[in-house]
């Protein structure tokens, strides 16, 4: 045996090795389109659903999808999702799931309500929010990862727990917010520009910011690599339980701000703000393309999720169905995806 | 040969009363590759513990490049440019080859945003220095993609850019065709060539013998034999010295160094 494998061993790889150590790397997806094409390919997928979509829903009523009216209203209430949907998908590729961004949302836009409500600036109440946002990110984050508690169960529990405490306090009774309307922090957050409402700019930029963040920054890498094998990642001198503890944070802020935006669109805080986002939310962030495993995502693909998911309802009504086909579709719209997607990703573990 | 990147004296390490190992002297040259060979139970995993600091032996003394090292921890073999590459729990398999070599170390510049381009150009770097390029594979490549052989390869490329001085192999060709050993011992040859040095561990006696400048075999906790390549003949003399000391009576005076007095 030994014999016989000889010349092998010793001129591995083919005879070409001379001459293929100094040429360049040649990649089939060398053209520019190609290789665009294939590493966002779960993002292109989401936004070939958005589009079949749409285009269902146009064939189905065109009158009623050619009026602005219906866009302005998604794109009112579609950037508060986008503030949560894409902290998810850090949250997801490094191996957790975070559902206690409901609670959060309510908590830290009940800070931002009781200080606008004491007559302080608006600005003062949107940094007390995300302040509150990062300090609940980091107490779900500690429990779940210095706790060594399952994420689904122990953000489960926070999620009961905080809306319990938000309850308990305020005995359901709302905020209104009066002055509100005729501060600077509304207009430059929450009025329109041209007909066209400003908290899609301040998505966009936030979606924009937390995809480089993914993938050029060393947050994103290593919450990656987290989230694809934990051992390694440690074996590599990477302090795992604190990229762990950072992906909880980071949805906090997320949701500070989402329950902020919510709160300056309504005029009104309630104790349940948030609740309603649970489920929208992380069918996004799964519609969008990031898979359950963990160690891969894409911010730019939750983020057409998020839009696919904001127009499923808005575009049942509209086409002229009932209300009670908008959550047959949502779950049409679901299991499609995931079957697109599962068709479209490679697997490697 | 070179400079001796490490000695290992007398090493013993027990766990109660069962010894692990009994007496082991090893030592290592730049630019060599020693094949450490021995079956299951030797201590083979132990030495390769003891090596990279995560277990303390008992008692004995280790020596980085002649001099002798107190406090022998994890850090200190970092330090000293040791790096174990283990078989399967080494690479993020969904991540990009260059995301493999910089785990931990990200290129980075201002406020921590990566240098995408310089690392891929770093990652060539380093793959052309051990031979690892291909026609099909860019350093963007994602690990999946790759073969068990090519997967060797990364985690070789990252222990280099790791600055190891000795990469420690531990059963790198143990699940892989004789195809994909190949690559792998292409790699080996080309990190030597550099002037670093390998440790290869395995239990095939042909891989070993193959890639191998040295060779030491362990047997229950001690060095049965060391020698040089020039002074074996072939595989089937390795072979039967394994099998002589697995099933001593053969050779008398070979069975006395396994240490019998050592196995209680």
């Amino acid at each position: 045996m030994s014999k016989a494998m000889e010349p092998d061993l010793h001129n591995p790889l083919g005879g070409a090795r001379g001459q293929a150590a100094d040429k360049e790397w040649n990649h089939p997806s060398n053209h520019w389109l190609r290789g665009f094409v294939l590493d966002n390919r779960a993002a292109l997928g989401t936004l070939g659903v958005f589009i079949v979509m749409m285009a269902v829903f146009m064939f189905a009523n065109p009158t009623v999808f050619t009026t602005w009216y219906l866009y302005s209203s998604v794109l009112t209430t579609l950037p508060v999702a986008l503030f949560v949907v894409v902290p998810l998908v850090f949250v997801v590729t490094c191996g957790e799931i975070d559902l206690s961004f409901p609670a959060t949302m309510g908590f830290a836009s009940w800070v931002f309500a009781l200080v606008v409500q004491a007559g302080y600036d608006p600005f003062l109440g949107i940094a007390a929010a995300i302040v509150t946002g990062t300090l609940l990110g980091f107490l779900v984050g500690s429990l779940v990862v210095y706790g060594g508690l399952s994420s689904l169960i122990a953000t489960l529990g926070m999620n009961f727990l905080l809306r319990g405490l938000i309850q308990i306090i305020n005995e359901g009774k709302s905020t209104a917010l009066t002055g509100l309307a005729d501060s600077w922090a509304y207009k430059i957050f929450s009025s329109q520009i041209y007909g066209i409402p400003v908290q899609i700019f301040w998505a966009i930029a936030f979606v924009v910011f937390s995809a480089l963040l993914y993938n050029r920054h060393r947050f994103g890498a290593q919450v990656k690599v987290v989230g694809d094998n934990p051992d390694s990642a440690k074996q590599m001198g990477i302090d795992v339980k604190r990229v762990r503890v950072k992906v909880f944070v980071f949805v906090g802020i997320g949701a500070a701000i989402a329950g902020t935006f919510s709160v300056m669109i309504n005029f009104t805080w309630w104790p349940t703000a948030g609740d309603g986002y649970l489920l929208p939310v992380l069918a996004s962030v799964f519609v969008g393309g990031t898979p359950t495993w963990g160690g891969i995502g894409t911010v730019v693909g939750g983020a057409i999720g998020a839009v696919t998911v904001s127009f499923i309802q808005t575009g049942v009504v509209a086409a002229g169905l009932s209300g009670f086909y908008v959550q047959f579709f949502n779950g049409l719209i679901i299991i499609l995806s995931l079957l697109g997607h599962k068709w479209n990703q490679a697997r490697y573990r | 040969m070179g400079e001796r990147i490490i000695e290992l004296r007398d090493i013993k390490k027990s766990y109660g009363q069962v010894y692990a190992l009994g007496g082991v002297n090893l030592s290592v040259d730049r630019g060599e590759v020693v094949g450490l060979i021995g079956d299951n139970g030797a201590g083979k995993s132990t030495l390769i513990k003891i090596l990279s600091g995560v277990v303390k032996p008992t008692s004995g003394e280790i020596l980085v490049r002649g001099k002798p090292v107190s406090g022998w921890s994890a850090a200190r073999s970092r330090d000293a440019g040791i790096e174990t590459v283990f078989q399967d729990r080494a690479l993020a398999v969904q991540q990009t080859i260059v995301r493999n070599i910089f785990m931990g170390r990200e290129l980075t510049g201002f406020l921590g945003w990566l240098k995408v381009g310089k690392e891929i150009e770093e990652a060539s770097r380093l793959m052309r220095e051990i031979g690892f390029t291909s026609k099909v594979f860019t350093p963007q490549s994602i690990v999946g993609q790759l073969s068990g052989g090519e997967r060797q390869g990364v985690a070789i490329a990252r222990a280099i850019y790791k600055q190891a001085e000795l990469i420690i192999l531990d059963e790198p060709t143990t699940a892989l065709s004789l195809t994909e050993t190949a690559k792998v011992f292409h790699f080996v040859r080309q990190v030597r060539a550099s002037g670093r040095s390998i440790l290869f561990i395995g239990h095939n006696i042909h891989h070993v013998f193959d890639i191998a400048d040295r060779f030491v075999v362990l047997d229950r906790g001690k060095v049965a034999l060391t020698a040089d390549r020039s002074e074996i003949k072939s595989a089937d003399e390795l072979i039967n010295f394994m099998e002589d000391i697995a099933h001593p009576g053969g050779l008398p005076g070979l069975h006395e160094a396994s240490g019998a007095e050592q196995r209680a």
